[in-house]
């Protein structure tokens, strides 16, 4: 037997887990996972950010991977898109730089600007 | 519950599942353990997607890609590209979400696109073996909002206001059926679920079922509240192993969450289900042989009155609803009766379910608003008619229904419009028929159905559908006479009048309304002796074409009954009267030399 608490309870716990089904309006950071992101360290940045993204409960946030996308020496990338805003460009991804992308940009709004494609390539 | 960055759907409804979908999933399992996935990726198994026709299907979230025919080889490729390295498999990807090399979203292929659902809400979207995927998507929160805020009254004049009619055939006022048993005063009351969907061509029921069996069992909680009733039956077919299966364990899940049972949600309401299988007999779909048989008497109908309203389930008043129609019940708690009233047309609200079969690209099944028209459904949405055959009828309301011809397909579809045209809505059976199908045939089909289907309790139905189905075999054989299509309209105006149960009062609607549209063709048969359609083996005719013919032989030494005789290189000659028409020297002759007319 349930409480009317314990199943609202029920309700926000699995809704994050599986709103990826049907809200994709939210916000999406997707890792490069390609052979060559790989080889760069993408997949421990992968799994940062999705323990930060479960840690903080971002029910509207989804992580994704993709392919490559020509800038190998790069990678590990990550881009972030914002509805309604322009995508942001990372590169060269650690685990730490993917742990201030998520606190920073995705959860208050403020691109880090340092680890950019427009700074992070100098 | 753990967080996965990626979703993999299969379905595992009864048509993916029948091709193997159960295999897949298992690949699935194996190979994300093989490459330590198990905790990043998580695989579910869910109720039908709508596109049967091109199953197995498996739609991989976050990206919300949507593969399409699937086998379990393929399996490997999408772990490696996708799920490990983030590359769409495009091979595999239902094509019509690829234009112009990008990938579309799924939503906005012709097939979705202008589809709405509710009652299919869930279908594909949950795994519907696991109740908390069901209350995070809403579940159980309509049944909260009644208990806990609303008077048995309010719900009814919900349901009333929101204008929803049963789904599963006739169309009556749900709402008014609820108040009916509300006022009817007794000690015990019932809510049945008719889930003995038996139309051919329907399966919206079992997808509901399969996919979302907790909208069900949400929606009959709230009726037994609306009513006043403490006790529920699901009368559902025994052909239907998977939906029983979900459904029971649907059922325990809500027993152990106190979602059924004593006390449900902490009030002193109380309210419990159990299923009923049905032995698959069509007639115990009406409600007063549904009635009968889950008393454990001979499924056979009643006349009405006393409905089963005021004398139902062991003489107490019951109410019966169809799956489809339950599953709008919590939608339309939760988002209120003007939200559901917003859609369709003036006397149909809402939407209905339509499984699209016969002669169309996207065989599956589609949810659409009621008012949306025939062409609309059949064209945009079911992709139209395979190999370029031009369109000639739809045929909805299974055996009790009737044909659409094309000169009425831009009616909006709704209850009212299709009883105008000769047809019903019925449970939403939507079977398409190109030039090559014969519609003499087609009703010769459904009369069949019916006369195998009749219970025999009153003569009109045992008899007269027995003598309307002589007089049809004998026209497809070739043997019809002048006089028959005359005695096919007495013989059904009469049933039509004088049957006890829904079953016979409809059987004659698929030969009135292919009388009423294609009389030519039953003319044909008659007085010319041919199938325009060049279905009907018994008034076939096969012929040599002597300019094409070379005179080799094949045709004569392959045909069975010696009817084709000839000297070596001249033309041959086929001898009519002793021909059985079986085809075969048509598919051997080398040379196309022959012609069925």
């Amino acid at each position: 037997m349930k409480t009317l608490k314990e199943l609202e309870e029920i309700r926000k716990r699995t809704l994050e887990t599986i709103n990826v089904r049907k809200d994709r309006t939210g916000t999406r950071v997707v890792v490069g996972m390609a052979t060559c992101g790989i080889a760069a360290g993408a997949r421990p940045v992968l799994m940062s950010i999705m323990d930060e993204v479960k840690k903080n409960n971002l029910a509207d946030v989804v992580v994704a991977q993709t392919g490559c996308i020509g800038m190998c020496r790069l990678e590990p990338i990550v881009e972030v898109y914002k509805p309604g805003e322009d995508k942001v460009t990372y590169v060269k991804v650690t685990d730490a730089k993917a742990l201030r992308i998520i606190n920073e940009h995705v959860m208050q709004g403020k691109i880090v600007e340092e680890y950019t494609i427009g700074a992070g390539d100098k | 519950m753990e967080m996965y960055r990626s979703h993999v759907m299969v379905c595992r409804g009864t048509g993916c599942t029948s091709s193997n979908s159960e295999q897949i999933v298992k690949n699935f399992e194996e190979l994300l353990k093989q490459h330590g996935l198990e905790n990043e990726v998580v695989v579910e198994r869910t109720g039908c997607f709508g596109l049967c026709a091109l199953g197995p299907i498996v739609i991989i979230y976050p990206e919300a890609s949507f593969y399409s025919l699937v086998k379990p080889e393929d399996v490997e490729e999408i772990v490696n590209e996708h799920l490990i390295k983030g590359r769409v498999v495009k091979r595999l990807l239902y094509a019509e979400t690829i234009e112009n090399d990008t990938i579309k979203s799924i939503d906005d292929v012709d097939f979705y696109k202008k589809q709405v659902r509710i009652a299919l809400r869930n279908c594909g979207v949950i795994n519907p073996e696991n109740i908390d995927e069901y209350i995070a998507f809403d579940g159980y929160k309509a049944l909260e909002k009644v208990l806990t805020g609303m008077k048995p009254t309010e719900v009814i004049d919900t349901i009333k206001k929101s204008g929803l009619r049963g789904r599963g055939g006739g169309g009556f006022p749900t709402g008014t059926k609820w108040e009916f048993a509300a006022k009817s005063q007794a000690d015990q009351k019932y809510v049945l679920c008719n889930a003995d969907e038996g139309d051919p061509g329907a399966f919206m029921d079992r997808s509901v079922l399969e996919g979302d069996p907790h909208a069900v069992i949400e929606a009959m909680t709230i009726a037994a509240y609306a009513i006043g009733s403490s006790q529920g039956y699901v009368y559902v077919r025994a052909e239907y192993p998977i939906a029983v299966k979900r459904l029971a364990i649907a059922i325990s899940q809500a027993r152990e969450y106190g979602l059924l049972g004593q006390n449900i949600m902490g009030t002193d309401f109380n309210f419990d289900l159990e299923i009923r299988l049905g032995a698959g007999a069509f007639v115990c779909g009406e409600e007063t042989a549904l009635i009968a048989s889950i008393e454990g008497e001979r499924g056979m109908p009643r006349p009405r009155p006393p409905f089963p309203a005021v004398k139902g389930l062991f003489g107490k008043p019951t109410i019966l609803n169809n799956v489809e129609t339950y599953a709008n019940i919590p939608q339309i708690i939760n988002n209120g009766a003007e939200w559901f009233a917003a859609m369709g047309t003036e006397k149909s609200k809402g939407t209905k379910v339509f499984a699209l079969g016969g002669k169309i690209n996207n065989t599956g099944l589609v949810e659409v608003p009621m008012g949306t028209t025939m062409r609309e459904v059949i064209f945009e949405i079911g992709g139209g008619i395979p190999n370029g055959k031009k369109f000639k009828a739809a045929q909805t309301g299974g055996p009790s229904g009737g044909c659409i011809p094309m000169e009425h397909i831009d009616v909006p579809i709704d209850y009212d419009n299709l009883i105008a045209l000769g047809s019903m809505m019925g449970s939403g059976g939507l079977i398409v028929m190109d030039e090559d199908n014969c519609m003499v045939d087609i009703a010769r089909f459904f009369l069949d159905f019916t006369v195998d289907e009749s219970c025999g309790k009153c003569t009109p139905c045992r008899e007269g559908t027995k003598r309307m189905l002589d007089i049809l075999e004998k026209i497809v054989e070739g043997k019809g006479q002048e006089g028959d299509i005359e005695k096919l309209e007495t013989l059904a105006n009469t049933i039509k009048n004088s049957a006890l149960c829904g079953l016979g009062q409809t059987a004659p609607n698929p030969v009135l309304s292919t009388l009423k549209y294609f009389r030519d063709e039953y003319e044909a048969h008659i007085y010319d002796k041919k199938c325009p359609a060049g279905v009907c083996q018994g008034l076939a005719k096969y012929t040599i074409i002597e300019d094409k013919c070379k005179g080799c032989g094949i045709c004569a030494k392959q045909c069975p009954v010696t009817a084709i005789s000839g000297k070596p290189k001249t033309p041959y000659i086929i001898e009519h009267e002793k021909c059985a028409k079986c085809g075969v020297c048509l598919e051997k002759c080398p040379f196309g030399a022959i012609i069925k007319a």
